[in-house]
């Protein structure tokens, strides 16, 4: 993301322009973005003018527009961000007030203005626009019959293709069948890979299964490359690097971005650290379960008697409606800092995000055991 | 669907009162599966509907002595009538009558088949493609499909009693060799008449099983599991081969294509590996099948893959299974790497028992690498004697034979070596599978059968194949896939290539459906009754029990769910409470987190609908396992499905 202007008073208020210029710019605007917030950018609004004859015809123009947002959807297809919202600000095309839709996408510049900029934001913002960025990762997680084509970068785990066909088993006298429609499946994830892994960009390409499956899909790749004499792959061979997983489902792709050997070669990525951070979270509760909480009310306790030393906490409590609710989620995490503490702020698109939320969407490691939080029945909240 | 909601009220307990008496004297309390549990790993004998046979009940009462003496008459009796003609429970009747005297038993047995000359008349040989009208008097269509199984001699009609010679009886079964029926064209379609007939008179499935059951050697589903490379493919494929169910021509090709791999050693496990990739890689990878016989029993095989990767697949595999067959590898070293955690000796044993098997036939493997050692073989039998107990096998179904399936001592026939004679006079393996109990089947609940296959069969048709859980299924009969809950008509029946007309619950069949899209069918679904379907939910309660696991589980964790041939991602939602191992007392509501060994009640969401059954209606469709990582983290019984 490119900052163009960065405008905020003491209290906090003001606005600040950005440039989005990678998919993952998206996310961060998907995050950065609250309702009730204000977002000014171009737009593009269908008028429709009357001729002399009475005939209507109806042009496009370019307009710029400022709407306090109502409502955020995340196209993580198309990356792209739909906000939804009234009118503020006179306009030759749109009345005061009137509903419009917002489309924010790649290149096209936005002002957000908040009331209020909190530290959660800011940190947004300022890991936004960092240029160092890690390298762009493709993963292929499959199993006999069911594959799943990923692409991982820092802070989004996109499933972009999802193979599932059903392959005959081998049957006594009857091996063709399977064996035919095995490589019909090698086929159409070989097709998947060639067309959503842009090679230009993608440093490594992780491919994940139990068995055989990976070795038996790569070579079915690898041949048909010659065959085809398809320069991309032959290219780009020594991209590939093939992982053991036990499964082919989405979730499997932690225990690949757990796998030192694909660690050392993608370096220290947020995916994998936030994997480490959760596992080390289920060691704790394992082996000193007084040292390990999860839950809004066992970790606000144990954050009062300045016990955290790691705080796990997902982004998606930071979107959430209600500010108050948001505002308290953002005093944790300043003041788990404040005594000192680690903050992690887990990506809700990576597969270890999407278990934190499940698991409450905040969780604690602590400095000494606190037992007398056990006793204490946390989850009576829930049903 | 709301008859299920009031299931949480229920006293679990109650549900399960009858596998007290199973497991009660066999589990103390520091038991790995401990007796609360012990309705994981429920008892296939045992779990018939009370309502099916009344007359088990008097056998359940036995004491272990008479039951062991009841069994021996029963055995000793099918042998001399070459096959069980008789329902097993008038077996029982008349053997209890005359107080375990075969003899007796067997007098009495044979006069009573001359006192009802009514079922003779409709005998005498039969060609064997024919269709036998019943007696019309009974309105009760009496069908011998044409060459139903290979070995079934005597399906579908009774034997005269001037037959009943017993040296004439065992000439027939004898002389029908299984490769025999082979070659014999099959009827594929149903004569027009018998489908009107059927829909006529909807005949009591129990009869009907009765009927086209009652006669013939009892079939039994065995799964073989052992840690990879404890030579179960070998062994196997050894037997086949002594028992002559492998061309010899075939195998002379095996040993000359593995020689020329360097793979000599694979030559047997070729028979049943068969996929390219399995062979040059040398291990199994999916459940191989295979039939053979023993003197009373019809045997359908299932090789299952040792290595960790194909756990899935062999938990289909012992899904379908009414037996085990579990294969150890004596050589030094070898045994205890298997069976060491991480081994999967132990893994597979506990997934087996999880899922319903109890008997255990345990071949101590490879004992020519150790001179037929007797000391080894005792040293084996103790390690496994003490963890088998603890996974919930009881000591008297689990047999130890000793063997070598590279040089086929001890498999079909009595040992030759001499170092092995020495010190064993017990059964050959073929003989300790024959003395497997043949579980009852329970035919009259409705139909359910879970997929496992898809594939395209002949023409334009498709065909789906998988274990006949419950119930039957006749050919036109109308059935619903589910979760989909699509309808489509069976074309046609058949088991092992061989058509049927009817096929009952512990079946292996193929379904030929029509009316319905391929690619609207897929592994896992369950084909069921339309009138009394399955339930279909994303969301529901299991009982588990929690076994080794590195982390403890959380809500929040994902699993990947096992149901019969599903395989389905899961996140465990809910930690509802934990429960007291051995008395299944509430320990703690909302625990934060299950360790190991510990016994829960948990939430379990799929993303997609899966159909499914309250394990007290259904056991069969109500057992489900979770595996995380590689690993079975537990075993469950759903109690409560969320419409
Ligand atoms: N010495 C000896 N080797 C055996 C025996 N049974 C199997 N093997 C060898 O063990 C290896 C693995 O056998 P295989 O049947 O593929 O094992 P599986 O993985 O359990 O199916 C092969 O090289 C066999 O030749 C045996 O009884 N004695
Ligand atoms: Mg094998």
């Amino acid at each position: 993301m490119r900052l163009v202007d960065k405008s905020i008073d003491k209290e906090g208020e003001g606005s600040i322009t950005l440039i989005p210029e990678e998919p993952e710019d998206m996310w961060h605007a998907y995050n950065l973005i609250s309702e009730g917030d204000s977002v000014r950018s171009t737009t593009i609004r269908k008028v429709q003018s009357e001729s002399a004859t009475g005939s209507s015809t109806s042009n496009r123009v370019r307009t710029m527009l400022t709407i306090t947002v109502e409502n955020i959807d995340f196209d993580t297809q198309a990356c792209m961000l739909r906000l939804k919202g009234r009118n503020i600000e006179e306009n030759q095309y749109v009345k005061m007030g009137a509903y419009h839709t917002l489309d924010l996408e790649l290149n096209r510049k936005f002002s957000l203005r908040k009331h209020e900029w909190d530290s959660v934001s800011l940190e947004r913002v300022e890991i936004s626009v960092d240029p160092t960025k890690s390298a762009d990762v493709a993963a292929v997680i499959m199993q006999e019959g069911l594959a799943h084509v990923c692409l991982i970068t820092s802070s989004m785990t996109l499933v972009r293709a999802k193979i599932d066909v059903t392959i005959p088993r081998k049957r006594k006298g009857f091996v063709q069948q399977h064996e035919k429609g095995l490589a019909k499946f090698y086929e159409n994830v070989m097709q998947g890979i060639l067309r959503h892994v842009n090679f230009d960009i993608v440093k490594c390409v992780l491919i994940g299964s139990p068995g055989f499956v990976r070795d038996q899909f790569f070579e079915y790749m690898f041949q048909m490359a010659v065959k085809l004499d398809n320069k991309v792959l032959l290219d780009n061979k020594s991209k590939f690097m093939l992982v053991h997983t036990s499964s082919g489902f989405k979730h499997s792709l932690k225990e690949v971005l757990q796998d030192p050997a694909v660690i050392n070669k993608i370096s220290e990525t947020k995916a994998a650290g936030e994997v480490k951070a959760l596992e080390n979270f289920y060691t704790t509760l394992q082996c000193e379960p007084a040292k390990a909480f999860y839950g809004k009310k066992h970790v606000e306790t144990a954050n009062e008697a300045q016990a955290i030393e790691t705080l796990l906490i997902s982004d998606n409590l930071f979107r959430c409606k209600d500010v108050n609710l948001r505002k308290e989620y953002v005093n944790l995490v300043d003041s788990v800092r404040e005594s000192g503490g680690d903050v992690k702020i887990f990506s809700s698109l990576h597969i270890s995000g999407e278990q934190l939320e499940q698991l409450t969407g905040v969780a604690a490691i602590l400095r000494f055991p606190m037992p007398e939080l056990e006793d204490e029945d946390s989850e009576a909240e829930e049903d | 669907m709301s008859r299920h909601r009031d299931i949480r009220n229920m006293d679990f307990q109650d549900d399960y009162d009858g596998y007290d008496d199973v497991y009660g004297h066999s589990v103390d309390d520091d038991y790995y599966i401990s007796p609360s549990n012990k309705q994981f790993i429920y008892n296939r004998d045992n779990s018939r509907d009370k309502n099916i046979q009344e007359e088990d009940e008097k056998e359940a009462e036995l004491s272990d002595m008479d039951k062991a003496k009841l069994e021996s008459c029963i055995t000793q009796i099918t042998e001399m009538l070459g096959s069980t003609l008789i329902p097993r429970n008038e077996l029982v009747n008349v053997i209890m009558k005359f107080n375990y005297n075969t003899e007796r038993s067997l007098n009495a047995l044979l006069e009573q088949q001359n006192k009802e000359p009514e079922r003779i008349e409709q005998v005498v040989a039969i060609p064997r493609t024919t269709i036998v009208p019943a007696d019309t008097a009974d309105k009760i269509v009496k069908v011998t499909a044409p060459q139903q199984n290979p070995l079934s001699v005597t399906k579908g009609f009774e034997l005269p009693p001037a037959r009943l010679d017993i040296s004439k009886l065992q000439a027939t079964s004898r002389s029908q060799s299984p490769a025999s029926g082979r070659g014999t064209p099959v009827n594929q379609e149903v004569p027009d008449e018998l489908k009107t007939t059927r829909r006529e008179n909807k005949i009591d499935p129990d009869t009907q099983y009765k009927k086209e059951r009652g006669e013939g050697k009892e079939h039994l589903y065995m799964v073989v599991i052992g840690h990879v490379d404890a030579g179960k493919s070998t062994l196997m494929g050894h037997l086949l081969c002594e028992l002559g169910q492998v061309n010899q021509k075939v195998m002379h090709k095996y040993e000359q294509e593995s020689k020329k791999l360097g793979k000599q050693s694979f030559m047997y496990a070729w028979v049943l590996d068969e996929t390219g990739e399995e062979r040059t890689r040398g291990i199994t990878m999916d459940v191989g099948r295979f039939q053979f016989e023993t003197k009373t029993k019809a045997v359908t095989l299932l090789d299952a893959p040792g290595h960790r990767d194909f756990i899935p697949n062999m938990i289909s595999g012992a899904g379908q299974a009414d037996v085990a067959l579990m294969v150890v590898d004596a050589t030094r070293g070898e045994f205890e790497s298997g069976f060491d955690y991480g081994g999967q000796t132990r893994e597979h044993a506990l997934l087996v028992r999880s899922l319903g098997v109890s008997q255990l036939a345990v071949a101590i493997n490879k004992l020519d690498t150790v001179s037929w050692s007797q000391e080894r073989f005792d040293d084996i039998v103790k390690k496994l004697k003490v963890f088998l107990k603890q996974a919930g096998f009881r000591e008297s179904d689990v047999t130890f034979v000793p063997c070598s399936g590279l040089t086929g001592q001890n498999l079909i026939e009595k040992p030759t070596e001499n170092e092995l004679l020495v010190w064993y006079n017990g059964p050959c393996l073929l003989e300790t599978i024959d003395k497997f109990k043949s579980p009852q089947r329970p035919v009259s609940k409705p139909f359910r059968l879970s997929i496992n296959d898809i594939f395209k069969g002949t023409g334009s048709a498709f065909c789906v194949s998988g274990r006949v859980e419950t119930g039957a299924l006749n050919v036109s009969d109308k059935v619903l896939v589910c979760p989909n809950r699509e309808s489509a008509i069976v074309k046609s029946l058949s088991i092992e290539e061989a058509s049927q007309l009817v096929v009952f619950a512990g079946d292996q069949a193929t379904v030929t459906l029509s009316g319905i899209e391929m690619q609207n069918v897929s592994v896992g679904n369950i084909l069921c009754d339309p009138i009394r379907p399955v339930q279909v939910a994303t969301k529901f309660q299991a009982r588990i029990v929690v076994f080794n696991v590195q982390v403890p589980i959380t809500k929040g964790y994902s699993v990947v769910l096992h149901h019969q041939s599903l395989v389905e991602p899961a996140v465990i939602t809910k930690l509802i409470s934990q429960l007291n191992k051995s008395t299944g007392e509430l320990e703690k509501k909302h625990p934060r987190f299950l360790g190991n060994n510990t016994s829960a009640t948990i939430e379990i969401q799929v993303q997609r609908p899966i159909a499914l059954e309250l394990y007290s209606e259904c056991k069969e469709l109500g057992r489900v396992m979770l595996r995380q990582g590689g690993v079975t983290i537990a075993a469950g019984l759903i109690t409560n499905i969320t419409v």
